[in-house]
C-alpha cells in the first residue's frame, strides 16, 4: 500500500506551467529519486507536497489524506519532514538547538508549565534533548560533543547538509524529502551521505524521496527512478531502465539528430 | 591585544605613512560644521548656565569642546587592512590632529563672524547676537577668531596625541573626562544620595556654591578617576562580552547568579537610602525596563517589528483608569487597586484580559505580513487606537481629549502606594518588572521560546519544522501586550491621570530605541538601554537625570541610535545570539585560530 499516492497534479505559475499532471506514488520503505534537468518542476513537487504551495488540481494522499490544502506545519505534524535545495538552517541557533527546535509539534507543554517550572516541563525538555543527542549521534562524531553548542553557521557545508537531515528526522517523520542532498559536497562527502540515505531506511525505516542530480547517488540510493522534464513524467522504473530510455537522454542532452543538423 | 602586536613587529624597521590629508580636510570641515551646528540649534546658549568646574567650563561649552578633540582623534586614526601591520605612531598623528582641530576652529571662526555679521534671529531663534557675545567671550571678533582656531588647534593636538600615547594613559585620561563630567553632571543625584547617608558634607565640599566642580575638587576627582583608569584592566567592553561567550555555560550560569542577587539586593536597599528625585527617576527606568521586556519578545526574541506598541500600554492604562477613577462612567466603587484585597486582583486580570483580546484583535489580521509591512501596519494600529480614545464617538467612555482623571492611588493592605510618594511606586514597579523579567527569562529557553527564535531566524523553515506560525506569533504579540498592559496599570496609577497624548507614536519609538541599544533580544540589554536613555536622558514626557538635556533629548538619542548602529550594532549588552550574528567573522576567525572550528576533511568550509 503507497504512503504518498499523487494523482493529476497540476501547478502553473503564470505562464510556466510546472506541474502538469504528474502521477506518482511510493511505497514505504522504498527510496524513489526525482530526476530531470533544471527548472523541470522537481523542487515546485516538494513544495507543493509540503504545502507551501497548494496545487491548481489535483490529490495527494499521505497515508489515505488529503493532504493538499493543508498547511505545511500540519503536514509536518502528520508525518513528512523535508530538506532544501539552499541548505536553510537555523544559523545564529546552537546546533542541538536546530535538532531541537524541529522536535516542536512533538511535544506540547505550554507558557504556564514553561513559566512555573513543573516536572513535566522539565521532563520534556529533557526528553527533547536526550532525542536530540540521539538523533545526532546517527552522524557518527560528526556533530557531537563540542558541536553541540556551536552555532550552525561555524559548520562546513557538508556538516550543514546533515545537520539539516539530522532536523529533519528530529520532527519523527515517515516520510522524508530530501531536496539535492550531496549538492556541492566532494566525491568522498557524497560517497558518505549516500550510506547514509540507504541507513535512513534501513536503521530508522523512513520512506525517502530524494530529487539528485548526482547519476552515482540515483543509481546507489534508488529502487525506483521518476524523470520529470517540463512539469511532466516523462519516465518511470529502475535505474538501468531509466538511464537506456531515449526520453531521459533526449532531456538531458538533446535530440542528436538536430545537433547534427544544426 | 593590539599591544601586544604592535610589540611583535619591529617598530624601528618600519617609517611612519604620510598623513592622509584627504581625510584631515575631510574631518576638520566636519568638525567646525558640528561645532556650528551644536552653536545653532542652541545648546551653547541653553548650558551655559550649568557650570561643570565653577566657574571657568560650563557644559555649553564642553558640549563644543568634544569636538576637535574627538575629530582630531578620528583624523588621526589609520584604517587598516587585515593582515597589515598596525601602523607606526608618532608625529603624523600629533600633525594630523592639530590641522583637524585648526580647519574646525577656523571655519567655526568663520561661523561667529558670519552671524555677527547678519543677525539670523528671525529664522534661526538662536543665532543672535546672544550667542556672539557667549562665544566671543566679550572681547572683539578678531580675538576671539585666534582664540577659537588656536583653541581648538591644541584640542585637536590633544585628541590626535591620544592616538599616540600608550592604551594605559588613554584609558587613565578618558577615566579622568569622565570622572569630572560625571561627577558634575550627577550633582543631583550625589546631593541626594549624601543626604540619605547623612554625608551632606562630602557633597558641600565638592560642589561650588553655584553649581559645578570648584577647580580643587574638580582636579582631585579627575586625578582619583585617573588613577582608577590607570590600573583598571584595559580590556573594552566587546573584548570582555567575548570572553564572556567563550566562558563555560556553568561558569557563567554562576556569575549571573551572583550578579542577579547582587541587583536584587541593590534594588531592595536602594531606595532607602536615596531621595525623592532618584527614586522617581529609578521608577520611571523601570516602567521603561517593564514595556521593553514586552517588546524584547515581539522584537527581539520572535523578530517582528511592532511599532504600535504604545496601543497596548494605552489599553492597559485606559482600562484601569475607567475602572477606578471616580469621574469615569463605568467606576465601580467597589474596586480599588489594593494588592492585598481580591478587589484589586480583579483589576489585574481585567486588565491582562484586555491586553490579550487588544494583542488578539490587533494581531490576528496583521501576523501573516512580514518584515517591513507588518511595521507601517502596527504603526497604524497605534495610532488608530489613541484616535479611538481621542475621539468624540467614545468621549462618553473614554473623556476624549479631557481622559479620565483622579485616578486613586494603588495600596498594599493599609500602606498607600501614591504616584507621589516614588519609594512606593519604585517598589511596586520592581516587583513587577522583577516578575517580567522572570517570564522573559523563562521563555527564553524553553520550547516557545525556541519556537520564536526559529521564527526571527527563518520563518518557512520554521513552518517545515512544524511551527504553527500563526498561533506562535500571536503567543509572542499577547505575551508583549501583557506586559505593557501592566506598564500601562503602573503608569495610570503613577500619574493620577491619563490623556490619549500620553500615548503618542513617540514612545512606542523610544521603548523600541530602548531594546536595540540595550541589545535586542537580551534581557540584560533591556535593563541597560533603560538605565542609559530613560534614567540618563529622559523618556518621552519624563525627565532625566540630565535634565539640562530635556530640549536635546531626541537630537541625542538619534545621535545616539546612529553611533550604535555604526560602531556597536548588537547593543551595550547584547544577547549572545546577536553577539554571534553581527560578528560571525571575528568569532570563525577566532574559532579558526583556536583551531575548535570545523576539522572536516579537505578544509572545505
Amino acid at each position: 500500500m503507497p504512503i504518498l499516492e499523487i494523482t493529476d497534479l497540476r501547478k502553473g505559475f503564470g505562464g510556466v506551467q510546472a506541474l502538469d499532471g504528474v502521477d506518482f506514488h511510493i511505497d514505504k520503505g522504498e527510496i524513489v529519486s526525482v530526476i530531470g534537468p533544471n527548472g523541470a518542476g522537481k523542487t515546485s513537487f516538494f513544495n507543493i507536497i509540503t504545502g507551501y504551495f497548494s496545487p491548481d488540481q489535483g490529490e495527494i494522499l499521505f497515508n489515505g489524506i488529503n493532504i493538499a490544502d493543508h498547511q505545511p506545519h500540519e503536514i509536518t505534524e502528520l508525518g513528512i519532514a523535508r530538506t532544501f535545495q539552499n541548505v536553510r538552517l537555523f544559523p545564529n541557533m546552537t546546533v542541538l538547538e536546530n535538532v531541537m527546535v524541529a522536535q516542536h509539534c512533538r511535544t506540547k507543554t505550554g507558557m504556564i508549565g514553561t513559566l512555573l517550572n513543573t516536572p513535566s516541563f522539565r521532563r520534556e525538555e529533557r526528553e527533547i534533548e536526550e532525542f536530540a543527542k540521539e538523533v545526532l549521534s546517527f552522524f557518527g562524531q560528526r556533530l557531537k560533543g563540542y558541536r553541540w553548542d556551536q552555532p550552525a553557521y561555524v559548520l562546513s557545508y557538508a556538516n550543514r547538509r546533515r545537520l539539516e537531515i539530522a532536523r529533519a528526522m528530529a520532527t519523527m517523520p515517515e516520510l522524508i524529502l530530501l531536496d539535492e542532498p550531496t549538492a556541492g559536497m566532494n566525491p568522498r562527502e557524497t560517497a558518505e551521505l549516500t550510506d547514509l540515505i540507504k541507513q535512513l531506511r534501513q536503521d530508522k525505516g523512513y520512506t525517502v524521496v530524494v530529487i539528485e542530480h548526482e547519476m552515482r547517488v540515483v543509481r546507489d540510493v534508488s529502487d525506483r527512478v521518476v524523470v520529470l522534464d517540463h512539469g511532466v513524467k516523462i519516465a518511470e522504473g529502475d535505474y538501468g531502465t531509466i538511464s537506456q530510455d531515449p526520453d531521459v537522454i533526449e532531456a538531458y542532452l538533446g535530440r542528436p539528430a538536430e545537433a547534427k543538423n544544426g | 591585544m593590539t599591544d601586544t602586536l604592535e610589540r611583535a613587529v619591529a617598530p624601528e624597521a618600519r617609517t611612519p605613512n604620510p598623513v592622509e590629508w584627504s581625510k584631515v580636510q575631510k574631518w576638520g570641515v566636519l568638525g567646525g560644521l558640528t561645532m556650528s551646528f551644536i552653536a545653532a540649534i542652541g545648546m551653547v546658549t541653553s548650558l551655559d548656565r550649568r557650570l561643570i568646574v565653577s566657574p571657568w567650563l560650563s557644559l555649553g561649552f564642553v558640549t563644543l569642546l568634544w569636538v576637535p578633540v574627538a575629530y582630531g582623534f578620528i583624523a588621526a586614526t589609520e584604517d587598516v587592512p587585515d593582515g597589515k601591520p598596525a601602523p607606526v605612531k608618532g608625529e603624523r598623528d600629533l600633525v594630523a590632529g592639530l590641522v583637524t582641530g585648526l580647519l574646525s576652529g577656523l571655519f567655526f571662526s568663520f561661523f561667529i563672524v558670519v552671524i555677527d555679521a547678519i543677525d539670523f534671529t528671525d529664522i534661526f531663534r538662536n543665532l543672535g547676537p546672544k550667542l556672539v557675545e557667549l562665544l566671543t567671550f566679550g572681547r572683539s571678533l578678531g580675538v576671539a577668531t585666534v582664540l577659537w582656531t588656536l583653541g581648538s588647534g591644541v584640542l585637536g593636538l590633544v585628541g590626535g596625541a591620544l592616538k599616540v600615547v600608550p592604551r594605559k594613559t588613554r584609558a587613565a585620561l578618558s577615566a579622568a573626562v569622565v570622572g569630572v563630567l560625571g561627577v558634575a553632571l550627577l550633582e543631583i543625584i550625589v546631593t541626594d544620595i549624601t543626604q540619605g547617608l547623612r554625608i551632606e558634607f562630602v557633597a558641600d565640599w565638592i560642589y561650588a556654591l553655584n553649581g559645578g566642580l570648584t577647580t580643587v575638587s574638580g582636579a582631585v576627582i579627575a586625578g582619583l578617576s585617573g588613577v582608577l583608569g590607570w590600573r583598571s584592566d584595559q580590556r573594552t567592553l566587546s573584548e570582555r562580552r567575548l570572553e564572556r561567550m567563550n566562558l563555560d555555560p556553568d561558569v557563567r550560569l554562576r556569575k549571573n547568579i551572583i550578579a542577579a542577587i547582587i541587583t536584587i539586593l541593590a534594588v531592595i536597599f536602594l531606595p532607602m537610602i536615596l531621595g525623592g528625585l532618584t527614586n522617581e527617576l529609578l521608577a520611571n527606568v523601570g516602567l521603561f525596563v517593564l514595556m521593553g521586556l514586552g517588546l524584547n519578545i515581539v522584537v527581539g526574541s520572535a523578530g517582528l517589528l511592532d511599532l504600535g506598541y504604545v496601543a497596548f500600554f494605552a489599553v492597559g492604562a485606559y482600562t484601569t483608569a475607567v475602572l477606578t477613577s471616580p469621574l469615569s462612567p463605568y467606576w465601580v466603587p467597589q474596586l480599588t487597586l489594593n494588592f492585598l484585597s481580591w478587589e484589586g486582583w480583579l483589576i489585574v486580570a481585567i486588565v491582562l484580559v484586555m491586553a490579550a483580546i487588544a494583542g488578539i484583535v490587533v494581531g490576528t489580521p496583521v501576523i501573516r505580513l512580514r518584515g517591513d509591512y507588518l511595521a507601517i501596519v502596527t504603526l497604524g494600529f497605534g495610532e488608530i487606537v489613541r484616535i479611538l480614545f481621542l475621539s468624540d464617538w467614545l468621549a462618553p467612555y473614554f473623556g476624549g481629549a479631557q481622559g479620565i482623571l483622579n485616578i486613586p492611588s494603588a495600596a498594599l493592605g493599609p500602606v498607600a502606594i501614591k504616584g507621589t510618594s516614588s519609594q512606593a511606586m519604585f517598589y511596586l514597579i520592581s516587583v513587577l518588572a522583577g516578575i517580567a523579567i522572570y517570564v522573559a527569562w523563562r521563555l527564553q529557553g524553553s520550547r516557545t521560546g525556541r519556537a520564536w527564535t526559529a521564527l526571527r531566524e527563518d520563518e518557512d523553515v520554521a513552518e517545515a519544522m512544524g511551527i504553527n506560525t500563526t498561533a506562535v506569533k500571536l503567543t509572542a504579540f499577547v505575551m508583549g501586550a501583557i506586559f505593557a498592559s501592566m506598564a500601562g496599570m503602573v503608569f495610570a496609577v503613577k500619574v493620577g491621570s491619563i490623556f490619549p497624548n500620553s500615548f503618542k507614536l513617540l514612545v512606542s519609538i523610544i521603548i523600541l530605541v530602548v531594546v536595540i541599544v540595550g541589545g535586542m533580544g537580551s534581557i540584560p540589554g533591556v535593563i541597560v538601554g533603560s538605565v542609559v536613555l530613560i534614567g540618563i536622558l529622559g523618556g518621552p514626557t519624563q525627565p532625566g537625570l540630565l535634565q539640562e538635556f530635556g530640549e536635546f533629548k531626541l537630537l541625542i538619542y538619534g545621535a545616539i541610535l546612529v553611533a550604535m548602529m555604526l560602531k556597536r550594532p548588537e547593543g551595550l549588552w547584547p544577547s549572545l545570539r546577536r553577539q554571534r550574528e553581527l560578528h560571525q567573522d571575528d568569532l570563525s576567525q577566532d574559532a579558526w585560530l583556536r583551531e575548535t572550528a570545523d576539522q572536516d576533511e579537505g578544509g572545505d568550509s
